[in-house]
């Protein structure tokens, strides 16, 4: 009993440690990005690797997503008569919830876990101690950069999620299943406005690649440096951005869309 | 330098896609391009009830929306319900005795505020009130006058 005391209260303080060496690291990053606008160079190749790397899977996924939205949306709303709406329907659910969500799971899965796995192998062979031997600071040059790339990537790579996913549900809905075209796009630009569905779905995708690269380069920076090591540092990479994003959307939600 | 120039390319159009992903919810997805730039002006009207009314329902004139509701408050001395209407200002020759009235798109629809213009030949101006109002529909208070009236009428047989 007193053991499992013991040991319940080593692993809180143990995540608490982890959590305060999180908030420092992310301190230090921020304090790097300065200097990362004086190497463009440096922020191009990861916005390369992060983001162009994550374009094929994001629009893939999006039209896909835009496609099943288009359908099931149609069998449901054809029950009522409202087959009209369904541009409204795909919209709405792209651009305030899936398009956020969906992207940063799947930015989280293809460039995090890619992120972390490369920052920890560095670490494991010595290649960022080698940096500070230089007296080059590795979070300036290898985190920052990165880290920059996420939170710029991700609300592009939203904005391609969402808008090919509204082609995608108008490809099925007025392309195969018959809706009219023009209602589908008039409904939809008469429910969606601009500054509560459009500018809410760029903050929620900008809080989320904030927090994954901020994650992603964490765990990597702070692994084991062993090849187990690196790997569980990954595993944890995509589990706690899978909960952290569905967790922070619960939130944001709640505050943006609380009033209305 | 082959290598970087290529990457350059691709970093460049990743970026131009998203932007133009941007836009294109923007424009085509959102009601920026039909709405919000416009000039509008103010219009007050007092009803005894505006029913299901929202904040950005529509204001139609002959079925064509022409503004929208800024507004809804509750007047604590006349008790009437205090719509607020903004109107485009392309649209500055409505009457001054203009009827509204809170009307439901289709039967489970939204509300809508719907203007008949009158015959005056004085204009609705900024600031301006409609004095001539039609509450809305509630519909529970219908089906009870109906089946009240047909009620009384089985009595009186």
């Amino acid at each position: 009993m007193i053991q499992f005391l013991q040991n319940l209260g080593k692993s809180t303080r143990s995540s608490f440690t982890k959590l305060g060496r999180g908030t420092f690291f992310l301190l230090q990053t921020l304090s790097g990005i300065p200097s990362v606008l004086l190497r463009p160079r440096l922020l191009l190749n990861q916005l390369y690797s992060v983001g162009v790397l994550s374009f094929l899977i994001i629009t893939i996924s999006g039209l896909f997503v835009g496609m099943v939205l288009g359908l099931q949306g149609y069998y449901i709303l054809s029950d009522f008569g409202a087959e009209a709406t369904l541009g409204v329907m795909v919209a709405a659910s792209l651009v305030r919830e899936l398009g956020p969500v969906v992207s940063a799971l799947l930015f989280a899965g293809r460039a995090g876990s890619a992120l972390t796995a490369e920052i920890g192998l560095m670490k494991a062979t010595e290649q960022l101690s080698g940096m500070e031997m230089m007296a080059v600071d590795p979070v300036k040059r290898i985190i920052s950069p990165r880290f920059l790339a996420g939170c710029l990537s991700m609300p592009l790579l939203t904005a391609l999620f969402s808008a090919i996913g509204v082609i995608g549900g108008q490809l099925i809905g007025s392309g195969l299943l018959g809706v009219d075209e023009g209602a589908y796009w008039s409904q939809m630009q008469a429910s969606i406005d601009f500054q509560d569905d459009i500018i809410n779905g760029v903050i929620k995708s900008f809080v989320f690649g904030w927090v994954t690269s901020w994650i992603a380069l964490f765990e990597g920076y702070d692994a084991i440096p062993t090849s187990e090591g690196v790997s569980r540092a990954t595993t944890r990479t995509v589990v706690n951005s899978a909960f952290s994003i569905l967790g922070l959307d619960f939130i944001l939600t709640a505050l943006m869309f609380g009033d209305n | 330098m082959q290598h970087t120039s290529t990457q350059d390319t691709l970093v460049g159009l990743f970026v131009a896609a998203g932007i133009a992903g941007l836009f294109f919810l923007s424009f085509q997805v959102s009601n920026l391009s039909s709405f919000t730039q416009k000039e509008t002006y103010t219009v007050t009207a007092r009803f005894e009830n505006s029913g299901g009314l929202k904040v950005k329902s529509p204001v139609s004139a002959a079925g064509v929306k022409i503004g929208q509701v800024s507004s809804i408050s509750f007047d604590p001395k006349t008790y009437q319900s205090v719509v607020v209407m903004q109107i485009e200002a392309q649209y500055d020759t409505l009457p001054d005795d203009t009827t509204a009235s809170v009307f439901t798109a289709g039967l489970l629809g939204e509300q809508y505020v719907s203007l008949d213009p009158g015959g005056s030949d004085t204009f609705l101006k900024n600031n301006g009130s409609i004095d001539i109002t039609q509450p809305a529909i509630i519909l529970e208070k219908a089906i009870g006058q109906f089946l009240f009236k047909a009620a009384s009428e089985e009595k009186s047989e």
